[in-house]
C-alpha cells in the first residue's frame, strides 16, 4: 500500500507544487493507521483534481480540517492520504445586507465570526475548539452547540455547499439565498456525513445579528432530578433562551445553565421570570465561558480507561438516562460526566477500567435505544473501537445509506469505514 | 391499465380506494397549476401505510410510474399525473397519530392538514410554525414535498426545519425510517434530502413533526410607503439594526388593489405597504417595535398601524393572505412566480420587472417576503386576447431568470415540479444537476416515483439490478443513461 501514493506522487506534484505535499509524521496517524502522504490544495479546483487522480488508484483519503475530529467514527479501512483543506481558508464573500456569508472549507470558526462580527452579525452556533475546528470539519461532523436551541443547527443555517466528490466534479447544490427549494437540498446530506461523500469545500451560510447583550444564569442543585424537572419546565415556558445547558457527574452536585439574549429589558424580564418560576436564587451570573465547560470533556486524551460519547435523547427522557448512569455507578463502578443540551443532545465522559467500558457503553445504548435515541463513541482506544461499536447498530435506512455512497463514491476512497455500518 | 392491474389495486384499497371512471379521474388531472393536465390512468386512495406499500410494490414489479398526492393546492405542477402512470391520493390517510407536548413532538399521516396541526396542539399553547398561505387546504405531505415555507418562515424556518423523521415506502416498496423523534441520529440526514424532494424519492406515509410553543406576544405592524422602493429600504434599516422579525411581507399598489377588492382589508392605498410582526418575550417585542416604527417613520412612512387585538391582526394578515385568489377580481388570468433573490437586490429587480412589464405592456403585481427575497410576481393577463398567454409565460419566465442573474433562485418554496423544469439547467450547471440525480438513483434507481418532475433531462441509473428492459421513458424518448 504505501507504494502506491508514492507512485502517485509526481502526478499529485504537478497539481499542487512540491511545497504543499510532504510524508506523514507518526503524530498524523489516525486510530493507529498511519497514512503515507499530506497534500494541501490551494483551491477547489486542486482539490477535485488530487482526489480524480486518488480515485483513479484506489487509494484512501482523509480530508482533514484542524484535525480536532479524527479520532471519530470507526479507524479506517485504509488511510494513504491526508488530504489537509488548510488553505482553503478565506471568507469568500460577506453579504451582510443579505444576511449570508460564502466561505472556504478550511476556514477556522473563529476567524469567520471575527470576520462577521466585523459588520455585527456572526454564524449563530458554538461548536467545540473553534479555534481549531474547521467550517468544513464542523459540518461533517454535525457539531452545533448550545445555541441549537433557539437558532437550529448547521443543518438549518447552511444554504448552500460546493462539494468535490471522489470523481474530481465539483457539485454545488442549494445557493446564497436562504430560500431555496430548487433541486434536493444536497448541503443536509453532506452535514454530518463525516467526509463519506465528497469534501467540502465550500459553504453558504445564513446568518444573524451579534446579540445586543447576553446573560447566563446558572441554579446549583444536589438533587439533579429535581434539575431535570426545572430544564423541562423552562423548554415549555415562553422564555426564549439562547441556551439551556444541563452538567452533572458522578458525586457532585449538578448544575443547569440558562442563557439569554437580546435587549436588556427583554433579559431582565426573562431572568425575573425564570427566578420567580424556579423560586431559587440563581447562582452568581455565570460568564459566557460556561458553554465551553464542554470541550475540556469532549477532548479525550487518550488512555484505556476513559471514552467520550454523544448521546441523544429526548428532552423528556434526560432524567431517565441520568439514573441510568447513577445505577452503572454501583454496578460498575463508573465514574461519569454529562453536559447535555435542552434539545436533548449531550456529551458524556465516562471513566471505568478497561474490561468494563464496553458493558457500560452496551448498556447506555440499549437504554437510549428503547427511548428512541442513539449513542456514538467520539474518543476511545482505537483498538477498542470495534468491540465497543463506535456507532451502535445501523437503522434500517442503512441500505439505502450505503446505495448513497456508492452512487457519490463508488470506489470507497474517502474516509473509508469510518462511518457507520462500516460506510 | 391492464383489467389485471386494477384487479389487484382493488384487492389493496377495495372498490371505494380506486378511481377509474373518466369524469371522476379529471379531479386528479392537474394540481393548482392548472395550465397542465394530464389523464392519470387510475387514482389510488390508500388508508395505511401497508396499503402504500402494496401499491407501490405493485408499480415496482409492473414498472408503472407513479405520483403521490396530497391535497392538489401545488403551485408547480408536481402533482401533474404521468401519462400512463397511477396517482396515489394520499387523501384518506388523515391521522394525527401521537401528541407529545412534552417533548414537542406530533406524528401523523401524510393526508392530515396543515393548519389542523396547529387547531390540535393550540389548546396547550403550541403551534406547527411552517404556514403557506394555502394551509387551510395544503396537506402535511405536500409540505414535505415541497419544503413548505410560510410568511413566518423568515423567523422559524421551513417545513425540513420541523420534520425530525418520517417513515417512508422507497419506490421499491420497502417501508423504512429516516431519522426519528431524537435529534442527530447516526448516519445520513435522510430527512433532510426527503423533505423538498417533490415526491421524486418515495411516500412518506408517517411524518414526524416538531411543535413550538407560542410566544409570550405577538406585535404586528403595518406601515405605508409612497414606493415599494422606500418600503425595501425600511426593510433594510431593520436588518441592520439587528432586529429579526417574525415576518416582513410587502405588497405593491397592484396588490393592494386586488386585495381590497377581494377581502377589503382596508389597507391605505400606497405604493408600497410593509407588515412586519415581531414575537417573543413581551418586554423584548414592545422595545424592538418601537424601534421598528421609527425605521419605517426614518424611510418615509406616512402612517403606520399596529394591531392592538388579535382580531385587528387578523384583519391586518387577511389581505396579504388573499392576495394571490384576489387576483381574479383585477384581472380574468394570471401567473404566479415564485423567485428569490438576495434582499439587496429587491430595488433593481422591482425596477428590471417595472421596465419588462412596460414593454410587453402587461401588468406585474408584487408581494414580496420580503425579509427572505422571496418574491411573487404575478403577471396579469387575459387569455381571450390572442398572444398574450404566451407573453405572460415569457415574461413570467425572464422574472426568473433575471431572478437567477441577481443570484437568487428559481424557487423559493412552490417547487420546480413540472413548469420550472426547463429553468433548472440555467440555475445549476450539469455536474449539479448530475449529482443531484446520482442521488435519485439510489432512492429510486427504476425511475418511478414522479420520474418527469425537477429535473429538465431525467438520467437513468446505470447501476441496478435484474436484466436490462427498456424504461418507459427511454421508449418516449424522454430519458437516457448517464
Amino acid at each position: 500500500m504505501p507504494q502506491r501514493v508514492s507512485e502517485l506522487a509526481e502526478e499529485l506534484r504537478s497539481v499542487v507544487g512540491e511545497d504543499h505535499i510532504r510524508s506523514a509524521t507518526p503524530q498524523e496517524a489516525i486510530d493507529g493507521v498511519d497514512p503515507e502522504t499530506v497534500i494541501e490544495p490551494g483551491t477547489s479546483a486542486e482539490i477535485g483534481h488530487v482526489l480524480e487522480i486518488a480515485d483513479g488508484a484506489g487509494i484512501g483519503v482523509i480530508p482533514r480540517g484542524g484535525g480536532t475530529k479524527l479520532g471519530w467514527g470507526n479507524p479506517p479501512r485504509c488511510a494513504d492520504l491526508i488530504l489537509s483543506t488548510a488553505r482553503l481558508n478565506r471568507v469568500l464573500e460577506h453579504a451582510w445586507a443579505d444576511m449570508t456569508v460564502t466561505v472556504e472549507a478550511g476556514c477556522t470558526v473563529a476567524v469567520l465570526q471575527r470576520t462577521l462580527a466585523q459588520h455585527g452579525q456572526r454564524l449563530a452556533i458554538d461548536p467545540l475548539w473553534p479555534e481549531r475546528a474547521t467550517i468544513g470539519g464542523i459540518l461533517a461532523a454535525n457539531d452545533s452547540g448550545s445555541l441549537r436551541l433557539r437558532f437550529g443547527s448547521l443543518r438549518d443555517l447552511v444554504i448552500g455547499i460546493t462539494l468535490a466528490l471522489a470523481d474530481g466534479t465539483l457539485a454545488r447544490s442549494g445557493g446564497k439565498v436562504v430560500k431555496n427549494v430548487a433541486g434536493y437540498d444536497l448541503p443536509k446530506l453532506a452535514t454530518g456525513s463525516l467526509g463519506t461523500l465528497g469534501v467540502i469545500t465550500e459553504a453558504v451560510f445564513r446568518l444573524h445579528p451579534l446579540p445586543r447583550q447576553s446573560r447566563v444564569v446558572s441554579f446549583e442543585f444536589s438533587d439533579s432530578a429535581a434539575l431535570g424537572t426545572l430544564l423541562l419546565k423552562v423548554l415549555d415556558s415562553q422564555l426564549v433562551c439562547s441556551g439551556l445547558q444541563y452538567r452533572a457527574s458522578s458525586g457532585e452536585n449538578a448544575h443547569l445553565d440558562v442563557g439569554f439574549e437580546g435587549t436588556a429589558e427583554g433579559i431582565a424580564a426573562q431572568v425575573e421570570k425564570l427566578v420567580r418560576m424556579t423560586r431559587l436564587e440563581p447562582a452568581a451570573d455565570a460568564g459566557p465561558q460556561v458553554w465551553h465547560i464542554r470541550e475540556a470533556l469532549a477532548f479525550w486524551l487518550g488512555g484505556d480507561s476513559a471514552l467520550v460519547a454523544k448521546f441523544s435523547a429526548l428532552p423528556g427522557d434526560l432524567g431517565k438516562v441520568l439514573e441510568r448512569l447513577v445505577s452503572l455507578e454501583q454496578t460498575h463502578d463508573l465514574k461519569w460526566q454529562m453536559i447535555a443540551e435542552g434539545v436533548g443532545i449531550g456529551l458524556l465522559r465516562l471513566e471505568a477500567t478497561s474490561e468494563k467500558l464496553a458493558d457500560i457503553v452496551l448498556s447506555l445504548r440499549t437504554h437510549l435505544a428503547g427511548l428512541g435515541g442513539s449513542l456514538a463513541v467520539l474518543g476511545c482506544p482505537a483498538e477498542k473501537k470495534s468491540a465497543i461499536n463506535v456507532w451502535g447498530s445501523p437503522a434500517d435506512s442503512i441500505e439505502l445509506m450505503r446505495r448513497i455512497k456508492r452512487q457519490l463514491d463508488p470506489h470507497g476512497i474517502l474516509n473509508p469505514g469510518r462511518f457507520v455500518g462500516g460506510i | 391499465m391492464e383489467a389485471r392491474i386494477l384487479t389487484e389495486l382493488r384487492r389493496v384499497v377495495g372498490n371505494e380506494g380506486l378511481i377509474t371512471q373518466p369524469q371522476q379521474l379529471r379531479t386528479y388531472e392537474c394540481d393548482g397549476l392548472t395550465n397542465f393536465r394530464v389523464m392519470p390512468a387510475a387514482v389510488v386512495l390508500p388508508t395505511s401505510s401497508e396499503q402504500v406499500q402494496a401499491i407501490v410494490g405493485l408499480c415496482a414489479r409492473e414498472r408503472i410510474p407513479f405520483v403521490a398526492r396530497g391535497s392538489g393546492t401545488g403551485l408547480s405542477g408536481g402533482a401533474l399525473p404521468i401519462e400512463n402512470g397511477i396517482v396515489i391520493s394520499l387523501a384518506r390517510m388523515t391521522r394525527i397519530l401521537e401528541v407529545d407536548y412534552l417533548n414537542a413532538r406530533v406524528v401523523v399521516e401524510p393526508g392530515v392538514i396543515n393548519s389542523s396541526v396547529t387547531q390540535e396542539v393550540a389548546g396547550a399553547g403550541f403551534f406547527y410554525a411552517p404556514d403557506p398561505s394555502s394551509q387551510q387546504v395544503c396537506s402535511i405531505g405536500g409540505n414535505v414535498a415541497e419544503n413548505s415555507g410560510g410568511a413566518h418562515c423568515l423567523k422559524y424556518g421551513f417545513t425540513t426545519t420541523h420534520v425530525l423523521g418520517m417513515e417512508v415506502v422507497l419506490p421499491d416498496g420497502s417501508l423504512i425510517h429516516l431519522g426519528g423523534k431524537t435529534l442527530d441520529h447516526p448516519g445520513y440526514d435522510l430527512p433532510g434530502v426527503f423533505v423538498g424532494s417533490e415526491g421524486t424519492l418515495g411516500i412518506a406515509t408517517k411524518i414526524i413533526l416538531r411543535i413550538v410553543k407560542r410566544p409570550e406576544t405577538i406585535k404586528t405592524l403595518l406601515a405605508a410607503f409612497d414606493t415599494t422602493r422606500q418600503a425595501g429600504a425600511a426593510v433594510s434599516g431593520i436588518i441592520a439594526a439587528g432586529i429579526l422579525p417574525a415576518a416582513i411581507e410587502m405588497m405593491d399598489n397592484l396588490a393592494i388593489q386586488a386585495a381590497e377588492a377581494s377581502v377589503h382589508a382596508n389597507y391605505p392605498n400606497c405604493g408600497g405597504l410593509l407588515l412586519v410582526e415581531l414575537d417573543g418575550v413581551t418586554a423584548e417585542v414592545e422595545s424592538l417595535m418601537s424601534q421598528v416604527r421609527e425605521v419605517c417613520t426614518a424611510n418615509g412612512a406616512w402612517e403606520i398601524r399596529v394591531a392592538q387585538t388579535e382580531a385587528e391582526r387578523i384583519v391586518i394578515w387577511k389581505g396579504r393572505k388573499a392576495a394571490f385568489a384576489a387576483m381574479g377580481r383585477i384581472s380574468p388570468n394570471y401567473i404566479v412566480q415564485d423567485g428569490v433573490i438576495p434582499r439587496t437586490a429587491l430595488p433593481k429587480v422591482l425596477d428590471e420587472i417595472e421596465k419588462m412589464s412596460g414593454a410587453v405592456g402587461l401588468r406585474v403585481a408584487n408581494v414580496f417576503h420580503a425579509g427572505d427575497g422571496n418574491l411573487h410576481p404575478l403577471v396579469l393577463y387575459d387569455r381571450r386576447i390572442p398572444g398574450q398567454e404566451q407573453l405572460a409565460e415569457k415574461l413570467s419566465g425572464d422574472i426568473l431568470r433575471l431572478c437567477i442573474q441577481a443570484g437568487g433562485s428559481i424557487t423559493g418554496e412552490h417547487g420546480v415540479g413540472e413548469e420550472k423544469k426547463g429553468f433548472m439547467a440555467e440555475m445549476f450547471s450539469e455536474p449539479d444537476l448530475d449529482t443531484m440525480q446520482r442521488v435519485r438513483c439510489a432512492f429510486d434507481p427504476e425511475l418511478l416515483s414522479n420520474p418527469t418532475k425537477v429535473f429538465p433531462r431525467p438520467r437513468l441509473c446505470a447501476e441496478k439490478t435484474g436484466p436490462y428492459e427498456p424504461h418507459p421513458l427511454e421508449i418516449a424518448g424522454v430519458a437516457e443513461y448517464f
